[in-house]
């Protein structure tokens, strides 16, 4: 039985995809809602939150174990050892994305009882909005092999690097000009500094994306800004359905 | 007699459906279809293959996943269509068998893949497992901010039970309701509350120290008192127009999730804008120059939107480069079409914006110079209400500037 044995090798393609697909998901939502429970101050989302990393690490291993397992049994060559090396990597990269969230969750933790300064959090809603965007659309790109998108957000980073610089710089300005927000403060820069690694993780994913797709590793570097600065809002991707 | 087995009962589900949404309706005012309504069209299907096994049976030895996919076996496929909220059928391993239109455009191109490539929150797909696993119905909601906020709620029913099947048997329905607009209801209103509460609270601050001043200090000074007169009506308008800029942030928010399906010709949208705003661009000396598409005067710029929005855009980003742009300077407006996408861009030649405001532009109540916009009237909302238009349009906006030089704010929306 031949064609079972295709069918079945498809059907593992199909699992270590689907586990990745529920990776994502999780981690897009412990990012959502490890910024809620930051902004609301709501201690019991933030534990909830962090507890989910523990789903994202669980599925990590499944994925590695089945991916190992698919190598020794089927010792795939080509186009299959890429795909099989690309969801290694993919997985590997959401893991990050979900501690990094995780470590916001926590922070949120320690500062529920803090009334925090209203602009800053207004910064970092931002950055988690164009993060939570920029993660979506790796997610769908990876879910429906979207090579021109996973090159999208590839070069959409440029965008939240950005906003990082922005948020920094009102960051530190509001330490220095209140010393007695220095504590809080720095919790709020290492969760900018946070989205913003995700926001690298996330370029990575697309790179995996591009590289499954076409074959090709992208090398050149992302474009750089002179001293006219643009700007691309993008507040829904250009093709959504 | 198989087949006219196989052929009634769906028609007396489908009924039953009917009316399920009928009795939702009248439970819920708002909405025709209670989750009742889904519990029990699930319950109902469910009931009904119960009960009836010998056509289940019927349809069973000669199933063919492929055929199965195509409803040949019992007519799932009609019963989804007659579900006017999106609604799926899935296998047993979770892979989608159909769904019905209206399920179209949550989950695009999912037909024959497993569920979670379709929609991965955790939520939908724990709901669905256990089902499956349990063999009872699971409800769940799902939120979600991007690309647009929205609240799914939704089923998941297991047609029989715990009863082993074929794989590629239909064995869940997944129905789906878009709940947005009630929750956007109640977020809005605690929204609008913080905000007007912070924003509000220094301008009044400031009108209570003035009257206080008048009544005090200033009693019989007419000088001063004319003064602060004028200061004290500079800030009440100030204030109506931060509420009148956060109720209409509101609206535009709670209907973000629905794209506008009206057919706008950009050009006269633009034209009575401009016109409305020369008197605002004559005090600064400004000319505003309207240049349309080279080819076709602009008139041919169709858009899918809503006039009263997109007036609602070029009348910030117009007035923003009279605000800030160059007295005796110049603007230019201009219409035109790129590819797929309709292009409204508002360039002036004023003191421009540094690189590391820019990406923070359209934050609510983001101001360069906070002071500055505030002595001219500015809430600092407007281009937070360009950028949720803009959104809800399905379009980008684009800014570039280089200080002291001038800005181009570019909106690109999709042509009707
Ligand atoms: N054309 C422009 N040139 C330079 N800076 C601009 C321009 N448009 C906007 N800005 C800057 O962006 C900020 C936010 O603009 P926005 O329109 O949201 O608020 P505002 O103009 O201050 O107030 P409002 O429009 O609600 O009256 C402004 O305060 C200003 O600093
Ligand atoms: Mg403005």
């Amino acid at each position: 039985m031949n064609n079972h044995i295709v069918t079945s090798y498809d059907a593992e393609f199909a699992e270590l995809d689907r586990a990745t697909a529920e990776m994502g998901g999780l981690a897009e939502k412990l990012l959502a809602d490890a910024f809620a429970a930051l902004s609301r101050r709501d201690p019991r989302l933030a534990a909830s939150a962090a507890a989910s990393d523990g789903d994202i690490d669980r599925l990590e291993r499944q994925v590695q174990e089945r991916a190992i397992t698919m190598i020794a049994r089927r010792q795939p060559v080509a186009n299959d050892l890429r795909h099989i090396f690309s969801v290694l990597k993919v997985a590997g990269d959401l893991e990050r994305i979900g501690d990094l969230a995780k470590n916001i969750a926590k922070r949120a933790l320690a500062l529920s009882g803090e009334t925090h300064p209203k602009p800053l959090i207004n910064g970092l809603g931002h950055m988690t909005e164009l993060a939570l965007r920029q993660l979506k659309d790796v997610l769908d790109a990876y879910a429906n092999r979207d090579g021109a998108k996973a090159l999208m957000v590839w070069h959409g980073d440029a965008g939240l690097d950005l906003l990082y610089n922005s948020v920094f710089r009102e960051q530190l300005t509001y330490m220095m000009e209140d010393p007695r927000t220095i504590g809080l403060c720095t919790h709020l820069l290492f969760a900018a500094k946070n989205i913003e690694r995700i926001g690298d993780h996330t370029t990575n994913i697309a790179e995996n994306i591009n590289y499954l797709v076409t074959g090709v590793v992208l090398s050149d570097p992302r474009p750089k800004n002179d001293d006219t600065t643009s700007l691309l809002l993008r507040h829904r991707p250009m093709d959504a359905a | 007699m198989a087949a006219l087995r196989a052929f009634v009962p769906p028609l007396a589900i489908a009924v039953a459906i009917v009316l399920a949404g009928v009795a939702g309706h009248f439970a819920g005012p708002l909405w025709g279809w209670g989750v009742a309504g889904l519990a029990a069209a699930g319950a109902l299907a469910s009931f009904w293959l119960a009960t009836h096994p010998v056509s289940r049976a019927a349809a069973v030895p000669d199933q063919h996943p492929a055929r199965s996919r195509g409803g040949d076996a019992w007519p799932w496929l009609a019963l989804l269509s007659g579900i006017p909220d999106p609604a799926l059928m899935l296998d047993s391993r979770g892979v989608v068998l159909g769904a019905n239109p209206a399920a179209a455009s949550f989950f695009p191109n999912g037909i024959g893949r497993h569920i979670s490539l379709a929609n991965r929150s955790p939520e939908l797909l724990s709901a669905v497992e256990q089902a499956l696993a349990r063999g009872s119905a699971q409800s769940f909601q799902v939120r979600s901010v991007v690309p647009v906020e929205r609240t799914l709620v939704g089923q998941a029913t297991p047609l029989f039970g715990q009863q082993k099947l074929e794989p590629t048997e239909p064995a869940l329905l997944l129905v789906i309701r878009d709940h947005t607009a009630e929750h956007q209801i109640a977020e809005m209103r605690a929204d609008f509350v913080a905000n007007a509460s912070h924003e509000l609270r220094t301008p009044l601050a400031s009108l209570k120290g003035f009257v206080e001043t008048l009544q005090g200090a200033a009693k019989d000074d007419p000088v001063a008192r004319d003064k602060f007169l004028a200061i004290m009506a500079l800030q009440a308008t100030r204030m109506s127009r931060l509420i009148d800029d956060l109720l209409s942030l509101s609206r535009i928010e709670m209907r973000e999730h629905v794209p506008p399906t009206d057919r706008v010709a950009l050009a006269p949208v633009i034209a009575d804008v401009v016109a409305a705003l020369r008197p605002l661009a004559e005090k600064a000396n400004i000319v505003v120059e309207v240049v349309q598409g080279a080819t076709l005067l602009g008139e041919g710029v169709i858009v899918l939107g809503d006039r009263d929005e997109l007036a609602q855009v070029a009348q910030n980003l117009i007035q923003n480069a009279i605000k800030y742009g160059r007295l005796g300077g110049r603007i230019e407006v201009a219409i035109s079409r790129r590819a797929d996408r309709a292009q409204l861009s508002v360039k002036d030649d004023g003191i421009g914006i540094a690189p590391e405001h820019l990406p923070r532009l359209t934050e609510r109540f983001y101001r360069v110079v906070p002071k500055d916009s505030r002595e001219r009237g500015g809430t600092g909302l407007g281009l937070a209400i360009v950028k949720h238009i803009v959104n809800r349009h399905h379009g980008v906006l684009d800014i570039t500037s280089k200080p002291g030089e001038g800005s181009v704010f570019t909106v690109r929306l999709p042509l009707a």
